[in-house]
C-alpha cells in the first residue's frame, strides 16, 4: 500500500520514564517497544538467541574440560609468543582483544556521526572497524596455523594433554571468527551504502532501513559490539581460565 | 444492564498512528507472486503442504511400525534396522518437521499479519528465504532414505554413544544427513521466528494492544520466543556431534570398546550430549503445545458463543508455562546416571507446571459452561483436544514423579503418555484449525459430513490406540523393541493387545485420506464461506475480501476497539461483536 502520512507521530512526542513508562510502552498499541525500528528490535531478539549458542558452546566446553581424565594445558603457555628474545605470554591474544575492543570504539563513532547524517567521516570508521576485524581474523589465520603446524594439535589429538582442548578451541574460535568475518562483509555492506547516499533515498532497499534515518548503521554495531563481547567471555573463559 | 457490563472494554477513541506504514512489496512476476512469494499467506501455504506431505510420510512409517508390532514376523521386509530406523525419523519428523513447521511456519504466517492487524510480516523478504531453507532441510531429511545404510536409526533423542557408532543403522550418512538437516531447520525457524515476534511485537494495528491479542496469537508468539532459545542448544549439540562422527573429536564420547575394539574416542561426557538435548527438547514440547492452546482457546470461544473465561489468566497462564519450561528439561533424564539431587529440583519445577496448565483447562471448560455450543467440526476437535490434553497431562504427573518414573521409563507407558500429551492432541487443534480457517484461506467451507466422519474415528480410534498402551507399558512392556516374544515377564495376551492398536492404528491413519480428500475437493465444490461464517470477532474475519487479498487489509487498516472475545454480549444488536466495531456501535444499528 502507499505511504499514509498521519499529522501526529510518537517519534515527535514525549514519553513517560522509568518503570510507568515501560508498563505504559507494553500496555499500549501499535508498539511495544516505542521509537525502535524493526531492524533494531530485530537484531536484539537475535542476539538474545545467539547468546544461548555461544552459552551452549561455552557449557560444552566447561563440561568436557571436568570430564576429560587427561591433563589440561596451560593456555598462557601454549598460546606465548617469543618475541624479543622474551617468551611472553598471551602476547598475541592480548593484542587481538585490544584490536576487537579498539574496532568497538570505531563502531560507536561510526553510529554516532551516522546519526549526523556525516555520510564521508561515517563511511571512513565503518571502513576503520571492518579493517580492524579483518586484522582480528588474520591473526587468529595466524594463531591457528602455529597451533597446527608448530604444536601439532588437531580437533581429535593433542599432543600437549587433552584432546578436547583443541576440540573446543578450533570449534568455539571458529564459530566466533566465522562471526566476526560475517561482520566484516557486512560493514563493508553496509559503509559502501552508506557512502552512495542509500540510506538517503526515498526507495526501499536492501539494508538501508527507513529514508534518511542511518539505523542501519546502528544495527550493524549491535552486531559488532556482540561479537566483541562473545570475545571478552571466550577470553575469560578459555584462555585465563 | 447497565451499560458498563456490555462490553469487556470496548472504546470509542483510538489514538493517532505513531508512525506513516512503510512500503508493501509488490511482486512483479508470476514466480515472485506464487513461487517466491514475499507474502506472508503463500508462504504459509507452502510451509503448511510441505509439513504435511512430510507429516504423510511419518504416518506411514507409523503404520509400517504398528505392521511389525501387531504382527511379527508376517513382514519379511520390515527388519530390526529398517524398524529401528522407522521409530527415529517417524518421531523426528512428526515433532519438528511437521508440528513446529505447521503451528509456527503455516498458522503463524497466515495468522499473525490477519490477527494483529498487519499487511505482512515486517520482513517479508527473510520470511521467504525461511521457507525455502526450511524446504532444503526437509529434502536433506528424505535424502537420508537413498544413502548406503538408510536413514539414522539412533531413536529420535540421538543419545551418544551409540548415534555414530557402528552397529547402528545409518551410523555412517543417516545420522550426518540428520544433523545437517537439523541445522539448517534453525537457521531457517530463525528466520522465521524473528518475524512472527517482531511482529507481534512493533507491527500491531492503531488500537491493538497485547491484551487484546487473541489467544491464538498469543500462543505462538510465546512458543516462537520458545523456539528461538531453544533450538540453539540443539544447533550446538548438532555441530558437537557432526565434529565427532565427522572429525573423531571426543565432546560426546568417552574412551569406549566397540566390537572387541578400543577407539579412538576418550574423555567426552555423554550426559552432555543429554543435557543440551533436553534443554532444547523439553521447551520443543510447550513450542507444539502452546499454539494449540491459543487455537482451541480461539475455537471454543468463538463456537460456544461466549467470551473466553478469565482472558488475563490465560495470557499469564501461557507466559508462566513458556518460562517455566525451560527449567524442568531434567526430568528426561532421570535414569540417566545425574546427580539424584537434580531429580529433586526438576521434579518440583516440573509438578508446578500442573499449575498454570490446569488453569487453563479450568478456563476451557468455564468457557463451555453454559455456552451456546455449536457441535461444529472445529468444535468437536477443540473439545477432543481439551479431553485427550488432560488425559496425556494426568500422566505426566505420574512420570515427573522420579521414583514413579524409573520402573516406567522406556516402556509403553511413556508413549502413551507423550503421544497423548504432546502428539494427538496438537494434531486435534490443527485438525480443528484447519476446518476452522480453511473458508478465510479458500473462501469455501470443508464438507461436514465427511468432517464429522474424520473426526469421530480419529478421535475414537486414538482412544484405542493409547488407552491399551498404558496398560502395556505398566506390563513393562518396553519401547524401541523390535519384537516382544521371548521376553519372560511379559504375558502372551499382550501380543493381542499390540495386534488390536495396530488395527485401530491402520484405519485412523487411513482416515486421514477422507481429510486429505475433503481438503482437495472443497476447493472447487465446497459451500462458498462468505466472509465471517463462524461469526468471529478477530479481525481475519474482517477483511475486505475472502481470502484476503495482498496486503490483508483494503485501503485502510482496520481500526481496534475492544478486545478478541465479544460474544454474546447483552443488548447487542448480534451474538458477536468484531474488534473493529467502536463502544457505540454495540447497540445501535450503526454496522
Amino acid at each position: 500500500m502507499t505511504q499514509t502520512s498521519h499529522a501526529t507521530t510518537a517519534d515527535s512526542t514525549e514519553l513517560l520514564r522509568g518503570t510507568a513508562g515501560v508498563i505504559a510502552d507494553w500496555s499500549s498499541d501499535q508498539r511495544a517497544f516505542k521509537r525502535v525500528p524493526w531492524g533494531k528490535a530485530m537484531m536484539w531478539i537475535f542476539l538474545v538467541s545467539d547468546t544461548f549458542i555461544f552459552s551452549c558452546f561455552l557449557i560444552g566446553y566447561m563440561t568436557v574440560r571436568v570430564s576429560t581424565t587427561d591433563p589440561w594445558p596451560n593456555p598462557s603457555e601454549v598460546f606465548a609468543l617469543t618475541m624479543f628474545g622474551e617468551k611472553i605470554p598471551l602476547i598475541l591474544i592480548a593484542i587481538m582483544t585490544f584490536v576487537l575492543i579498539t574496532s568497538s570504539g570505531t563502531m560507536a563513532l561510526a553510529v554516532n556521526f551516522g546519526y549526523r547524517r556525516n555520510r564521508k567521516v561515517t563511511f571512513i570508521l565503518l571502513l576503520a572497524t571492518a579493517l580492524l576485524g579483518a586484522t582480528f581474523v588474520g591473526m587468529q589465520a595466524f594463531e591457528w596455523t602455529k597451533l597446527i603446524t608448530e604444536e601439532g594439535v588437531r580437533p581429535w589429538a593433542n599432543p600437549l594433554g587433552a584432546p578436547q582442548f583443541g576440540s573446543v578451541f578450533f570449534m568455539i574460535t571458529g564459530f566466533h571468527g566465522t562471526h566476526v568475518s560475517i561482520g566484516v562483509l557486512f560493514l563493508i555492506i553496509v559503509a559502501v551504502k552508506v557512502l552512495r547516499g542509500n540510506m538517503d533515498d526515498e526507495r526501499p532497499g536492501f539494508m538501508t532501513g527507513r529514508p534518511q534515518r542511518y539505523e542501519m548503521v546502528e544495527t550493524m554495531g549491535l552486531y559488532w559490539h556482540f561479537v566483541d563481547l562473545v570475545w571478552v567471555f571466550i577470553f575469560a573463559f578459555f584462555y585465563l581460565w | 444492564m447497565a451499560m458498563t457490563d456490555v462490553a469487556h472494554d470496548a472504546v470509542d477513541y483510538v489514538r493517532p498512528a505513531e508512525v506513516a506504514e512503510e512500503a508493501l512489496y509488490h511482486p512483479k512476476t508470476w514466480l515472485g507472486k506464487y513461487v517466491f512469494s514475499q507474502d506472508a499467506k503463500i508462504i504459509a501455504l507452502q510451509y503448511s503442504m510441505t509439513a504435511m506431505a512430510v507429516g504423510l510420510i511419518a504416518l506411514l512409517l507409523s503404520v509400517l511400525m504398528r505392521l511389525q508390532l501387531g504382527f511379527p514376523g508376517v513382514f519379511s521386509f520390515i527388519t530390526p534396522d529398517a524398524y529401528i530406523q522407522f521409530v527415529t525419523m517417524h518421531g523426528m519428523i512428526m515433532v519438528i518437521y511437521l508440528l513446529t513447521a505447521l503451528f509456527l511456519g503455516g498458522f503463524g504466517n497466515y495468522l499473525i499479519p490477519l490477527m494483529v492487524g498487519a499487511r505482512d510480516m515486517v520482513f517479508p523478504y527473510v520470511n521467504m528465504v525461511s521457507y525455502w531453507v526450511y524446504l532444503f532441510a526437509v529434502l536433506l531429511l528424505l535424502a537420508s532414505f537413498f544413502v548406503p545404510g538408510g536413514p539414522t536409526g539412533s531413536g529420535w533423542t540421538l543419545y551418544p554413544p551409540q548415534t555414530i557408532l557402528p552397529g547402528t543403522p545409518g551410523a555412517d550418512w543417516g545420522i550426518l544427513l540428520m544433523l545437517i538437516s537439523l541445522a539448517f531447520f534453525v537457521i531457517g525457524f530463525t528466520m522465521g521466528g524473528l518475524n512472527y515476534v517482531v511482529t507481534v511485537l512493533q507491527a500491531r494495528t492503531r488500537g491493538m494492544s497485547l491484551m487484546r491479542l487473541p489467544l491464538t496469537v498469543w500462543g505462538i508468539f510465546m512458543a516462537t520466543i520458545l523456539a528461538l532459545l531453544a533450538f540453539p542448544a540443539l544447533l550446538v549439540s548438532a555441530v558437537m556431534m557432526t565434529l565427532d562422527s565427522v572429525l573423531g573429536t571426543s565432546f560426546f564420547m568417552p574412551a569406549i570398546v566397540s566390537m572387541g575394539q578400543t577407539l579412538d574416542y576418550s574423555g567426552g561426557s555423554p550426559v552432555l550430549f543429554q543435557h543440551l538435548f533436553w534443554f532444547f527438547g523439553h521447551p520443543e514440547v510447550y513450542i507444539v503445545a502452546l499454539p494449540a492452546f491459543g487455537i482451541v482457546s480461539e475455537l471454543i470461544s468463538v463456537h460456544a458463543r461466549k467470551n473466553i473465561f478469565g482472558y488475563r489468566l490465560m495470557v499469564w497462564a501461557i507466559v508462566v508455562i513458556g518460562g517455566l519450561s525451560f527449567v524442568v528439561w531434567a526430568h528426561h533424564m532421570y535414569v540417566s546416571g545425574m546427580n539424584p539431587y537434580f531429580g529433586f529440583f526438576f521434579a518440583t519445577t516440573t509438578l508446578i507446571i500442573a499449575v498454570p496448565t490446569a488453569i487453563k483447562v479450568y478456563n476451557w471448560v468455564l468457557t463451555l459452561w453454559r455456552g451456546n455450543i455449536r457441535l461444529t467440526v472445529p468444535m468437536l476437535f477443540a473439545i477432543a483436544f481439551v479431553f485427550t490434553f488432560i488425559n496425556g497431562g494426568l500422566t505426566g504427573i505420574f512420570l515427573g514423579n522420579v521414583i514413579v518414573d524409573i520402573p516406567l521409563s522406556d516402556t509403553y507407558f511413556v508413549v502413551a503418555h507423550f503421544h497423548m500429551v504432546m502428539a494427538v492432541s496438537p494434531v486435534l487443534a490443527v485438525f480443528g484449525a484447519v476446518y476452522h480457517w480453511y473458508p478465510k484461506i479458500t473462501g469455501r467451507m470443508l464438507n461436514e459430513t465427511l468432517g464429522k466422519f474424520h473426526f469421530w474415528v480419529t478421535f475414537v480410534g486414538l482412544y484405542c490406540i493409547y488407552y491399551p498402551m498404558h496398560y502395556l507399558g505398566i506390563l513393562g512392556v518396553p519401547r524401541r523393541y523390535y519384537a516382544t516374544g521371548v521376553t519372560d515377564f511379559i504375558p502372551e495376551s499382550a501380543q493381542v493387545m499390540n495386534a488390536g492398536i495396530s488395527i485401530a492404528a491402520i484405519i485412523v491413519a487411513s482416515t486421514q485420506l477422507v481429510f486429505l480428500y475433503n481438503l482437495a475437493v472443497s476447493t472447487t465444490r465446497g459451500k462458498p464461506a462468505g466472509d465471517n461464517p463462524w461469526g468471529a470477532t478477530t479481525l481475519e474475519w474482517q477483511t475486505a475480501t475472502t481470502p484476503p487479498s495482498h496486503g490483508n487489509f483494503g485501503k485502510e487498516l482496520p481500526l481496534v476497539y475492544r478486545w478478541a472475545y465479544d460474544y454474546s454480549v447483552p443488548g447487542a444488536k448480534e451474538d458477536f461483536i468484531p474488534q473493529n466495531v467502536p463502544a457505540s456501535g454495540d447497540t445501535g444499528d450503526a454496522r
